[in-house]
């Protein structure tokens, strides 16, 4: 993992101190609230529904035991006992108070970590692969690139007032775990006759208007992807819409202009940025590269597991998955109990995770933007005590991937943004669908719930997406088929008029005894869906 | 009946305006009538509440009871964590939200 020097060290702490000093005078009256607003969403701090929300970043999903120690230690200081992963692999906690906001900080700052980043119209949180470096398809751990793209970024002068908020995810496999052409840019590492390089996805995004990244260039070579960033956000910056909040993302920009011309105008930039040598010393990432290097992995190890008990077979089967390592695995920890709220964890939830970490993975854990947590570096002699450990905390739901892994935003439950609430939802989809059997029998089925149009909980991107929306001050809820967040991205269509709370999951069931009764051997919900189309989920659904 | 309510600066509480001070009992809430706005700048000039702002509400037997679902929530809670709420003790309390 990295490790902050002295110069990440000392610009986290004067930040802290800095943002002491202006909550102090907020409180004292010396700052209205108008002047204080884009001062503490710089530094994470949102005014939610019921209380200050603050917004904590976990660079490209990872952190150590450590870090998540501490992550526990401040939802029972500060909060009021847990915490929420979301969709960003970050952590909001939900009831702050301002006075405690630069002590929880400082908190932070003890084991590097920090809220930068987490709001603002700025480069947010770099996002990645939560199987990065240990995924046997990557082509190079992506993370080096996002931890250097983090420093690029961080406080950049040029890039802290953009139109609009810009989200990047750095992959390197062929399967696309974090959405990567759903993000303002995305980048694919590739490897070209022995260099390895990137290919560039330029604006992707979910929100009011939702659009599948474009490739805009196949390949920039790893020592110019920098300035290759430099040109397209510069474009972005320029041309970006300004006068309308809602038109002001780089994919309306880049669907105003058309690819083409978008392209033709970063490449100019790039030739231009190419002649300034602005891209750091490939020393500067070969240094970050080594704090990635793989751990000390044991050799000689086992591969068997013993799968003589029935419950612990069937959580391998559904959370552990293959490991570059012999004798190693990855382990997936579900945040979604079926009566449990998609993303939340305890503050004893967490401290157990952390413990599970340094004892049994290498002192590693991954976030992921479908709101679990992993477990990167397990022996698979240690699965079944691992297991033991969740089953114990809560933590050991068997359901990856599957209908019940439900994506849920705050919704209204929390969130001042929000039409309607998306946890009681999910909770309802999960107990209906709540046997392990009919899980299992469905398969893979990636269900997506966002409590509003600013689509959080990637309800374009769900093989079966639900938006909440207001009628008239009662909550409705629209269903999408068709979508998809990972290497076949695709934007789910609407079937048609919305539905009460229970009426949504009616007519989910309805749509899944469809693919069941249509599917072809093999076909995910997905595959069903895109073979033979919306009409026979909408005569099922409205019929 | 028009009804103010905001944020407590310093904990962030959801606060309703009682007449004489700040509440977190939405059956605290008085009518503001014409004088919400005027209030609101008052009272976060006075560094007591921020965000203040004014809505519709109802009185009947059962108290106050804001016209909106997103401000029943604010006064309830969030309704998927009863262990949370504002006013645990009443069983069906979750349905006044609703």
């Amino acid at each position: 993992m990295y490790r902050y020097d002295s110069y990440d060290q000392a610009i986290v702490d004067a930040r802290v101190e800095e943002f002491r000093d202006q909550t102090q005078r907020r409180l004292t009256g010396a700052l209205t609230e108008d002047q204080f607003k884009p001062l503490r969403l710089m530094n994470g701090l949102y005014l939610q529904l019921h209380a200050y929300m603050l917004r904590v970043a976990i660079p490209y999903g990872t952190l150590s035991g450590k870090q998540m120690r501490k992550l526990g230690e401040i939802a029972g200081k500060y909060d009021k006992g847990y915490g929420h992963f979301t969709t960003r692999q970050n952590l909001q906690y939900n009831w702050i108070k301002l006075a405690d906001a630069p002590d929880i900080l400082a908190e932070l700052a003890m084991v590097e970590m920090h809220a930068i980043q987490t709001s603002g119209n700025c480069i947010r949180n770099i996002s990645s692969d939560q199987y990065a470096g240990v995924s046997a398809d990557e082509v190079a751990d992506p993370r080096p690139w996002a931890e250097l793209l983090r420093q690029w970024s961080s406080f950049h002068p040029e890039f802290t007032y953009l139109p609009r908020k810009f989200k990047i995810a750095v992959i390197a496999s062929d399967d696309d775990r974090a959405a990567m052409r759903l993000h303002d840019i995305g980048l694919k590492l590739v490897e070209r006759d022995g260099v390895v390089g990137a290919e560039v996805y330029a604006g992707g995004g979910m929100g009011r208007t939702p659009m599948v990244a474009p490739l805009i260039r196949d390949f920039v070579a790893e020592d110019e992807i920098i300035s290759y960033l430099e040109a397209c956000l510069r474009v972005y910056n320029r041309y970006g819409r300004r006068d309308n909040k809602y038109k002001a993302r780089i994919k309306i920009l880049v669907h105003e202009i058309g690819v083409e011309e978008y392209k033709r105008q970063v490449e100019e930039e790039f030739a231009h940025m190419r002649a300034l040598g602005l891209n750091p010393p490939v020393e500067e990432l070969a240094r970050i590269r080594d704090f990635f290097a793989a751990p000390a992995y044991e050799s000689g190890l086992s591969e068997e597991i013993d799968r003589s008990d029935r419950a612990f077979a069937l959580w391998v089967d559904r959370q552990v998955a293959a490991h570059k390592a012999p004798g190693y695995a990855i382990v997936n920890i579900s945040l979604k109990p079926i009566d449990g709220i998609p993303g939340d964890a305890s503050a004893e939830q967490m401290a157990l995770v952390a413990d599970l970490a340094e004892t049994y993975s290498f002192d590693e854990l991954r976030v992921t933007h479908a709101q679990n947590l992993v477990l990167p570096h397990v022996r698979k002699a240690d699965l079944r005590a691992v297991w033991q450990k969740l089953v114990a905390a809560g933590l050991a739901e068997a359901n990856l991937d599957l209908i019940t892994d439900i994506i849920a935003c705050p919704g209204l439950d929390y969130c001042a943004l929000a039409n309607a609430r998306s946890i009681p939802l999910a909770q309802k989809i999960a107990s209906r669908f709540a046997a392990a059997e009919r899980q299992a029998e469905i398969g893979e089925l990636k269900l997506k719930i966002s409590g509003c149009i600013n689509a959080c909980g990637h309800h374009h991107a769900g093989h079966i997406g639900i938006l909440g929306v207001d009628r008239r001050g009662v909550e409705n809820f629209q269903l999408l088929l068709g979508g998809s967040g990972a290497e076949d991205a695709s934007l789910g269509q609407i079937t048609g008029p919305g539905f009460s709370e229970d009426g949504v999951v009616d007519a989910i069931e309805k749509v899944t005894d469809i693919y069941l009764a249509e599917r072809e051997s093999g076909e995910r919900f997905l595959d069903t869906y895109r073979r033979i189309g919306m009409k026979p989920f909408k005569e099922a659904i409205y019929g | 009946m028009k009804i103010l309510t905001g944020n407590d600066l310093a904990s962030g509480d959801v606060i309703w305006w009682a007449g004489d001070g700040w509440s977190r009992q939405v059956s605290d809430a008085t009518d503001v009538g014409t004088h919400g706005d005027e209030l609101a700048r008052a009272e976060e000039a006075a560094l007591r509440v921020v965000g203040a702002y004014v809505i519709d509400a109802t009185r009947d037997e059962d108290g106050v009871r804001p016209a909106h679902i997103k401000d029943r929530i604010r006064a309830f809670g969030p309704t998927v964590r009863p262990d949370l709420v504002e006013q645990p003790t009443e069983a069906d309390i979750g349905k006044w939200v609703i």
